[in-house]
């Protein structure tokens, strides 16, 4: 039986694919952020909302880049963040943390400071109790240092 | 290791309440070259874990792509009176540990 | 009445001449004088801001702790002599690098902290760079926090001060530039992505985030020697007091901000 996704639902999956960049190519990981994203879904669809990703546009350095991802949820016993996902599909080894929560946690929010190897898309993907997840993405500009430091 | 928690001194209960850690750790990558040209090792905080009265609340996995000096920031609700306990593991399997005293009113 | 006119005329050709020579001699500030964070992102500015983020705190905090350490043959800490830091190290930081009265020679900070511990407490020298000299100097130097810099340069530090001043207006390494071109000459304008700041000392030890780690002001000249491609000086040379010290007069009264954050 041919399953006629509907105009809203199709764009839906197309966005969610382009909020996905292409994997760079990289020794470290071999693993592409799809691949990782499937092993956390199981396949499942990731829909773009729920979750914010807050990132600077432009990078100081890419040394240490402030994020703040939250995901909107009650964090009640019924509903949940269960986890957080964070990628940049241009570092070396693209997961970049994973964040485990609970209905203990109050609120899904979560900040750190990354690095970032380049200008790149971050990707977000959240896991909720009731099985769905959700996912968010920030573009970063990340400038290199204009003086060679060898100290 | 170094590290500095930050926790409201008291809490009313079920209040949502802020907990902020920095730990000092290089959160060596791996892809670092020494001045022979080899690579050092990498070594970074891998695993993170907060325990309130023993039940965990948050976890952290993380890797190179966190920046040196791990600042985490996150959230709970205020429950009972007691402690929370914060653990973390690197690479090279040396642990750090804080505790910090909660009071929570009402 | 014309011998008044006469003695005020001389007496303002007088003043002409030595204004003019004393320009000629007197080193330049940059005008307006702007504290490092001003050419930095928001980011960098946050971080340096939120007490507990910044992570050149964690050095800070090891700092406090040192500080209270018994240490060497006496078992002596800082507290033993100084005290709680708060109050006997307020104001320290801005006076620094001065003369050692017992050597009669400059002393930084770094220095001065190295010395109590030989000389004083009697113990194993901190290096330079150490996260303990790192920390204790940045400890110490918080403690000065906000307040404006108080150098003075009289007849027992004026030779240092000309040496530094030659310093950094003396173009070096294979690119052939000076401090002053890009710091004195060419702040505000960009090199690359970044903008050039009026390279001011007043926020040292700093979290430099190209480092990743804490550093001192030597430090910092050194990679600006690299940057250039000229032979790099270790921490502790005495080039290097002299330029600290002339950094120190170019900041007028710009206040401490240690522990800075830097990218």
């Amino acid at each position: 039986m041919i399953k006629i996704l509907s105009r809203r639902g199709f764009l839906a999956q197309l966005l969610a694919l382009c909020a996905w960049p292409f994997a760079a190519a990289r020794g470290a990981d071999a693993d592409s952020v799809e691949v990782m994203v499937f092993r956390v879904t199981g396949g499942a669809t990731v829909q773009p909302g729920r979750v914010k990703l807050d990132l600077p546009v432009l990078a100081d350095n890419g040394n240490s880049v402030s994020l703040k991802v939250s995901v909107d949820s009650p964090m009640s016993a019924a509903s949940y963040v269960k986890s957080i996902h964070i990628y940049a599909a241009r570092n070396p080894r693209p997961n970049v943390a994973n964040f485990y929560l609970g209905p203990r946690a109050g609120r899904a929010q979560v900040s750190t400071r990354v690095r970032l190897g380049g200008s790149q898309r971050v990707l977000a993907v959240a896991a909720l109790s009731d099985g769905s997840f959700w996912s968010a993405t920030a573009d970063v500009v990340v400038t290199l240092s204009a003086c060679y430091d060898a100290t | 290791m170094t590290a500095r928690v930050q926790v409201p001194k008291q809490a009313k209960r079920g209040e949502v309440i802020e907990i902020r850690i920095a730990i000092q750790h290089p959160m060596e990558t791996g892809f670092r070259l020494d001045d022979g040209g080899r690579a050092i090792t990498k070594n970074v905080v891998n695993k993170f874990t907060c325990r309130y009265n023993g039940i965990e609340i948050f976890r952290a996995e993380m890797g190179s792509g966190i920046a040196a000096n791990p600042l985490l920031d996150f959230f709970t609700v205020a429950d009972v009176s007691g402690e929370l306990v914060f653990d973390w593991i690197d690479d090279e399997g040396q642990t750090g540990s804080e505790r910090v005293a909660l009071t929570v009113t009402g | 009445m014309t011998a008044g006119l006469l003695r005020h005329g001389a007496l303002a050709l007088l003043f002409a001449l030595t204004g003019a020579s004393h320009a000629q001699r007197a080193a330049v500030q940059p005008q307006p004088l702007k504290s490092g964070l001003e050419f930095t992102g928001a980011e960098v500015r946050e971080l340096q801001h939120d007490d507990f983020a910044n992570p050149g705190m964690l050095w800070a905090a090891r700092g406090e702790t040192l500080w209270q350490e018994a240490a060497g043959r006496e078992a002596k800490s800082c507290a033993s002599c100084h005290g709680d830091a708060k109050t006997s190290m307020q104001g320290v930081a801005t006076r620094y690098p001065r003369i050692d009265a017992g050597s009669a020679r400059l002393i930084n900070l770094e220095g001065r902290i190295r010395q109590c511990r030989e000389l004083r407490q009697q113990a194993e020298l901190f290096k330079y760079e150490s996260a303990e000299l790192l920390g204790l100097t940045a400890y110490v130097a918080q403690q000065s926090r906000g307040m404006p810099m108080k150098t003075v340069i009289d007849w027992q530090n004026r030779h240092n001060f000309e040496a530094g001043r030659a310093m950094y207006y003396r173009r070096m390494g294979q690119m052939n530039l000076s401090c002053a071109q890009c710091h004195q000459e060419n702040w505000g304008k960009k090199l690359g992505p970044e903008t050039i700041s009026q390279g001011h000392s007043v926020a040292y030890p700093i979290y430099r985030l190209e480092w990743q780690a804490m550093g001192s002001l030597h430090r910092r000249f050194r990679s600006c020697q690299s940057g250039v491609r000229a032979e790099l000086l270790p921490q502790g040379s005495p080039e290097f007091l002299d330029l600290e010290l002339y950094l120190a007069w170019r900041a007028g009264n710009l206040p401490i901000e240690t522990p800075g954050v830097r990218r």
